[in-house]
């Protein structure tokens, strides 16, 4: 099953090759991972999402806790929680099909960043399915350049990964 | 006071009353050793290979329960301790290694002698640092060494560049650490032990099953204190040998791949097993669904959450040190009236009795060739199983681990996760230096001393007399076994041909060397190099080159599905 993830970790030099080594030396997946510091300047905030059997994800989790500049691990997926992910998409949009992108766009509630004669370039946010079906609605001839992010989660209500 | 960066290493190094600290000169670690030499407080015992000094330092800690303290340089010294890091990583071996790294400016540049230490050692340390500023120096110090002996012990590297180890700042040694992402806990939940003492109260066929961790943790005596106060049934781990007394009789020997057929049979039918500091590694439990088949209720104590229901699901998971979970739990048993069932253990003490008839370790001695476990047993027997026994990786290990009888822990000193060849000499000198009195036996093969015999110069200079007992069978054994029982007797480069004459190779170091070509000279050379306290004795015993290590459980296998010696 896909989990998201979330960890407070030590913000060192070196802590984020310590978490994805950790990740290839023991086979887990990772389909993305983001990372960024938070407002207290000593620690960063790390998204992953990852898939593997119960007995998997355990593991992960234990493995996670026991790196040493790891200082919180939340499993997002065992309880109510938000996700969202930026998406910037460069699409070909000339004659007719820069008003159907546009369109588009407003129906995905996205928003056009850039414009020049030939293109356009799309902002979107949201679940990473929501960008998929974007992705799918255009037509891939047309698509240019893809950039996401990755998710990042977190807890809905008083679920708080914080120190 | 100001002082320089390694004036500060070797401070903090008094502080943490180190000892010996084992190492190995270079560039980067100059001011380093320019800091030794101006004091006597910490002796530095110069190896000739890195990978020994990370070994030493390792057998060192095994045999006293203190952290091994090591020193290398830069590039190739780093690497060369690789091996001995993550040998020490794998049996949990509390441990500093210290590194000297390229100066800060130069970092990143390929550089003379620069590697990314901190990089290669990563997955094999508990943790590391790479010192960039030296205020720095003393309270990372403080934390490797907090970080290596507590919790699930482990290796933990210090990579100080070497203009760090010339700065100079303020020395003051921190007297506490704390470490805010890093809490483990010594206590384990009382709920948990009080449901697990229920379990073990109820157990109608109830095993204990007993590892490293009994070791680890310095709780021989509360695991035999609770064995016997159960009745129950004992079995230790290679890494648990010694934490149980192996000549008590509710003692059934070693499991796994190599245990006997009693421990094994007694492992697979339990119906409520209590493991302890143990982390059902695939040597012990080489086939999780075969285990699986039989029903039984799991009680796992361990300090490390990940080793529990890592490959087998447990039903009362106890995180926690061992001593103070045994503790608690003998505290449990001693307050409730309710004894274990008397008659169903008579019924599986009978049943155990059965499978320990079969004496699954008699082997057939032989007056022309020299068996390799009459030589253990011979060791064991003169030395009143008093000795501490360090060994090397082959069949010669097995036979070490299963004819010499430990019944205390620490005296047995071997590489088991990482399977090191190469790691009995070393390993022994730094067992004979905290013991200096102690008898210390390195059972080897003429495989395994070839990967680090220059160490027999350093027994030479810090006059460690340690008896190099050499089963030495011309084969690459324990390799050649599996490729006759697994891959049609092709013996496949695991000869050992042109191999030197050992006896010889120990004189040329200044040591006795002996050769035993009869099973009638096993004795008096074994009495002779035991009566040569002072001197290092190396033993060749030319030993029969088609024995083979019985019983054994093919990797994969179920625990029942054992191969025994032919004539059982
Ligand atoms: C040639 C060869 C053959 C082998 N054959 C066998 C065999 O037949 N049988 C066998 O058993 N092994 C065998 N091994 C060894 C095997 O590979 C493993 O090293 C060994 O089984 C692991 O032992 P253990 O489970 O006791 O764990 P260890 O590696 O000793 O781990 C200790 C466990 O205890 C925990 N722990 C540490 N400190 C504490 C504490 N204070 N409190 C609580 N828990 C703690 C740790 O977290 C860990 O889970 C063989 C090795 C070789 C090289
Ligand atoms: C460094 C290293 N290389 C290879 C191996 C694989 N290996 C395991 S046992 C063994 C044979 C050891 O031979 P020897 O030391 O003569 O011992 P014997 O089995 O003959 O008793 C080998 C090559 C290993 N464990 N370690
Ligand atoms: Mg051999």
């Amino acid at each position: 099953m896909r989990h998201i993830i979330s960890l407070l970790m030590e913000n060192e030099a070196g802590a984020l090759s310590r978490v994805a080594g950790l990740f290839s030396a023991r086979g887990y997946n990772i389909e993305s991972l983001t990372v960024a510091p938070t407002e207290d300047q000593t620690m960063s905030r790390m998204t992953i999402v990852t898939s593997g059997s119960d007995d998997v994800i355990e593991q992960i989790n234990k493995q996670l806790n026991k790196l040493i500049d790891v200082v919180a691990v939340m499993d997002l997926t065992e309880g109510q929680h938000l996700e969202r992910e930026l998406m910037l998409v460069k699409v070909r949009a000339v004659g007719e099909g820069r008003e159907e992108l546009k369109r588009l766009t407003d129906i995905f509630r996205g928003r056009i960043i850039d414009v020049d004669a030939s293109s356009y370039t799309i902002e979107l946010t949201g679940t990473g399915s929501k960008l998929d079906s974007f992705v799918q609605a255009i037509d891939s001839s047309l698509m240019l350049e893809v950039v996401r992010t990755g998710a990042s989660g977190i807890g809905r209500g008083e679920r708080i990964l914080k120190l | 006071m100001e002082m320089t960066g390694a004036e500060i290493v070797i401070r903090c190094l008094q502080e943490e009353e180190v000892e010996y600290l084992f190492g190995y000169p270079g560039g980067a670690v100059l001011f380093i050793y320019d800091e030794l030499y101006k004091q006597d407080k910490v002796k530095h015992v110069l190896v000739r290979h890195e990978q020994a000094a990370i070994h030493a330092a390792d057998g060192y800690a095994r045999s006293t329960d203190k952290v091994g303290v090591a020193l290398v340089t830069s590039g190739p010294g780093a690497t060369n301790a690789v091996t001995g890091i993550a040998t020490a990583y794998m049996d949990s071996i509390p441990m500093v290694v210290i590194s000297g790294q390229v100066p800060t400016s130069y970092i990143g540049e390929d550089a003379f002698q620069e590697v990314d230490t901190v990089g290669i050692t990563r997955p094999c340390v508990k943790h590391n640092f790479l010192v960039k500023d030296v205020k720095d120096i003393a309270s990372t110090m403080k934390k490797a060494f907090y970080l290596a002996k507590s919790g699930r012990p482990g290796p933990v590297l210090v990579d100080i560049p070497k203009d760090v180890s010339a700065q100079k700042t303020e020395f003051s040694y921190p007297s506490s650490v704390q470490i805010r992402s890093y809490n483990p806990s010594q206590h384990g939940d009382i709920g948990a032990i009080r449901q697990a003492a229920q379990l073990l109260l109820n157990a109608k066929r109830p095993m204990i099953y007993a590892g490293g961790g009994v070791v680890l943790s310095s709780a021989a005596s509360q695991l035999t204190e609770l064995t016997r106060l159960l009745g129950f049934p004992v079995t230790n781990t290679l890494m648990g040998l010694g934490g149980y007394p192996a000549t008590d009789k509710q003692f059934l020997g070693m499991l796994g791949m190599h245990g006997t057929l009693e421990a094994n049979m007694a492992m697979q039918q339990c119906d409520v097993l209590l493991a302890v500091g143990a982390r059902f590694d695939d040597r012990v439990i080489g086939n999780v669904a075969h285990f699986a088949q039989n029903p039984r209720k799991i009680i796992h104590i361990d300090i490390d959450p990940s080793s529990i229901s890592k490959r087998v699901k447990v039903d009362v998971p106890i995180v926690g040190d061992v001593a103070h979970v045994l503790g608690d739990l003998l505290a449990v048993l001693h307050s409730t009236r309710q004894q274990p069932d008397a008659q169903a253990l008579a019924a599986w003490w009978a049943q155990i009795a059965d499978w320990r008839s079969k004496n699954s370790l008699t082997y057939r001695n032989s007056d022309e060739l020299i068996k390799p476990q009459y030589v253990i047993e011979t060791l064991y027997e003169l030395t009143g199983g008093d000795a501490f026994v360090t060994s090397d990786v082959g069949q010669h290990q097995m036979w070490a681990a299963q004819y010499y009888k430990f019944d205390q822990p620490r005296r047995w000193i071997n590489s088991g996760g990482l399977g090191t060849m190469g790691f009995g000499l070393p390993a022994a000198m730094g067992v004979q230096l905290a013991h200096p009195g102690a008898t210390v036996a390195c059972v080897t093969g003429e495989g395994s001393i070839q990967m680090n015999i220059q160490e027999l110069s350093t027994c030479k200079q810090f006059r460690l007399p340690i008896k190099v007992i050499a089963l030495n069978n011309r084969y690459l054994g324990m390799v050649r076994q599996w490729q006759e029982f697994f891959h049609g007797n092709r013996y496949s480069e695991s000869y050992m041909d042109a191999l030197p004459n050992f006896a010889k190779l120990a004189e040329a170091y200044g040591h006795v060397g002996l050769c035993i070509e009869k099973p009638s000279d096993v004795r008096p050379a074994l009495e002779e190099a035991l009566a040569r306290k002072n001197e290092l004795v190396f033993l060749d015993f030319r030993t029969d080159s088609t024995e083979n290590v019985y019983p054994m459980v093919p990797g994969g296998k179920g625990l029942s599905e054992v191969i025994l010696a032919e004539d059982l």
